[in-house]
């Protein structure tokens, strides 16, 4: 891994020093924030969406995070700015990592919790005015949770990295097994993040995050 | 755009007197140490080595074959807990606190996995080690009792003497950090009943990659480093000539009025960073907190984003938020304190030196409080 891959980008310092989109929208249609304090890292999005055509007339961010969580969520505000709800919605963290001009493995989690933000409002505005049902909890609908989280080491998500060794979902009770000794460098930061994940979820009662190996 | 360095704490700049001391040393006698009877360059560079052993020696209260040169804090570090835990024929406790530097925690951690049993100590809001608890966790297995002297986050100065005294009573080996407090607390291995310490040489103006053990005469240590019986046996490879003498010119030229001076720079900059509001100093105030250091928890924003902007503004500081460490953890000392993941993720530490002017301070002063305004004025929380 070079030293370069791991550096901001000159695109993203920009817009860290100068954020677009940035502030509060007191007549929003929708408001959600990501993230949490204890990760460090969480955003507030608001969106204001046009009734008859879908379309993202306005959208604002707040951030409480370092300059990748800032310079990410800007871009992504940019990006879907003018779209409609069903094209922000295909929006992936990779296009702003692209966007970016790269971003380091090790904040790569910072764009998916943009997308997260963005993908968030855009269903509670559908959850509330009636367009999507709230999804059942099983298990392929905790794997898509999961894909969220990116493994630090390798900068892509951890189900696609093979650490998920096994999910199993029983009444409420969820129980993760995670291929990765407890001691190893991320387990304390991937296990912190499957808790942000899951354990707010209306239909979790209890979260069992198992770590494998040593 | 001027430079305003304060990351004292992880690294401090070359002494000019330091560097010429040690410039003969690279090129004009650049023989290593021979025995007392080898050629002349060989001769030199042995009484440059000898010289700069009682320097050391002499500053920490000790006598010179009592030092062993190292490459630096964490090697020290290694030697020092290893180093007794594979001598100590028939204890294997190890006992330090929460808030140790990572060159200690780590190397206790993995004794533990090699079968040591291991104990880490509490610390209270200040990060000031439960002296009860040490006297409790002290057992008939305890081989070694390993504290620092002084926090390299907060600045916490432990009770070096008390412990040292508790360690002595109980009939167990105390080895000390020293490498944040080494010429800015006085340190003597007699009267703390100190039997291992660590320092080095670039965290006091002296160059990188060299550092120093004391071993108090008759401690046992199994060397890490084996070879041709270099520094009595305990740590073999060729002598860093020029870095052994730059570390004993760096404490040569060390004088208490630097430590006044840092004193008062520091209680300025800690009155005018808490005026900012929403703010909390972390560590000790007064006399029990390191001369050079000041770290203060600004609530609603994320430390890696003030150390950025910060840099632009030509101010080097770092943070214990998680965002900016390797592991994506936030600071295990302000956890140890008891305080919240975002309190560490809000820290940002200043660590001054005897450069540091007073207007430095009031120029930082001014600008941590436009760049925390200013990143409040985006965040999610604490909004009024």
């Amino acid at each position: 891994m070079s030293f370069y891959k791991n550096m901001y980008s000159p695109k993203l310092i920009e817009l860290f020093r100068n954020p677009k989109n940035v502030g509060e929208m007191p007549d929003a249609d929708v408001k959600v924030t990501e993230g949490s304090l204890a990760c460090g890292d969480m955003i507030t999005i608001f969106l204001k969406v046009d009734e008859e055509t879908k379309r993202i007339t306005d959208i604002k961010f707040l951030s409480y995070g370092c300059a990748a969580n800032i310079a990410t969520t800007s871009i992504m505000t940019e990006l879907v700015k003018g779209k409609t709800l069903e094209e922000a919605k295909k929006l992936t963290f990779k296009e702003i990592v692209d966007a970016l001009g790269g971003l380091p493995p090790v904040k790569m989690h910072c764009a998916v919790l943009s997308i997260d933000g963005l993908r968030s409002a855009i269903r509670k505005y559908e959850e509330e005015r009636g367009i999507v049902e709230v999804p059942e909890l099983d298990e392929s609908f905790i794997r898509s949770r999961l894909r969220r989280i990116i493994n630090p080491r390798l900068g892509r998500d951890i189900v696609s990295t093979g650490i998920i060794e096994k999910i199993s979902v029983h009444e409420g009770i969820v129980e993760i097994d995670v291929n990765m000794p407890e001691d190893q460098e991320f387990a304390g930061y991937i296990k912190e993040e499957i808790r942000e994940r899951l354990e707010r979820l209306p239909n979790v009662k209890e979260l069992k995050i198992n770590f494998l190996g040593g | 755009m001027k430079l305003i360095y304060l990351d004292n704490a992880t690294t401090t700049a070359l002494d000019p007197e330091v560097l010429e001391a040690m410039k003969p040393y690279f090129s004009e006698w650049y023989g290593v140490p021979t025995h007392e009877y080898g050629h002349s360059f060989g001769l030199k560079a042995r009484e440059a080595l000898e010289k700069s052993r009682e320097v050391v020696a002499r500053s920490i209260g000790a006598e010179p074959d009592e030092i062993i040169f190292t490459s630096g804090g964490t090697e020290s570090n290694n030697l020092a807990i290893k180093g007794a835990a594979l001598a100590g024929k028939d204890r294997s406790r190890i006992i330090t606190s929460m808030i140790e530097h990572s060159s200690v925690l780590n190397v206790v951690r993995s004794l533990g996995t090699a079968g040591f049993q291991t104990s880490y100590l509490r610390v209270d809001g200040e990060g000031f080690v439960d002296l009860e608890e040490l006297k409790e966790k002290i057992d008939d297995q305890t081989l070694l009792v390993s504290i620092q002297h002084a926090n390299q986050e907060i600045g916490t100065i432990q009770d070096i003497e008390e412990i040292g005294r508790i360690c002595r009573e109980k009939g167990v080996l105390f080895h000390v950090d020293a490498v944040q407090s080494f010429t800015k607390v006085p340190i003597d291995v007699e009267r703390m009943n100190i039997d291992l310490l660590s320092i080095s040489a670039h965290k006091i103006h002296g160059p990188k990659g060299v550092g120093a053990l004391y071993v108090r005469e008759g401690v046992k240590l199994k060397p890490l480093i084996e070879g041709e019986h270099h520094e009595f046996g305990l740590r073999s490879g060729t002598e860093n000539i020029p870095g052994i003498v730059g570390f004993a010119k760096a404490i040569e030229v060390a004088d208490e009025s630097h430590v006044e001076h840092m004193r008062r720079l520091r209680d300025r900059l800690i009155d005018g960073l808490l005026e900012i509001g929403d703010s909390r100093l972390n560590g000790p105030r007064g006399d029990r907190r390191l001369c050079n250091n000041v770290n203060v928890t600004f609530k609603y924003v994320e430390g890696e984003s003030v150390l950025l902007h910060l840099d632009m503004r030509g101010i080097i500081v770092t943070t214990g938020s998680a965002c900016f460490s390797k592991t994506l953890q936030p600071s295990h000392v302000i956890l140890a304190l008891g305080l919240k993941h975002e309190d560490a993720h809000g820290s940002v530490r200043f660590s001054l030196s005897k450069y540091n002017t007073m207007d430095e301070m009031n120029y930082t002063i001014r600008n941590v409080r436009e760049v925390i305004e200013g990143l409040r004025a985006i965040s999610p929380v604490g909004r009024r």
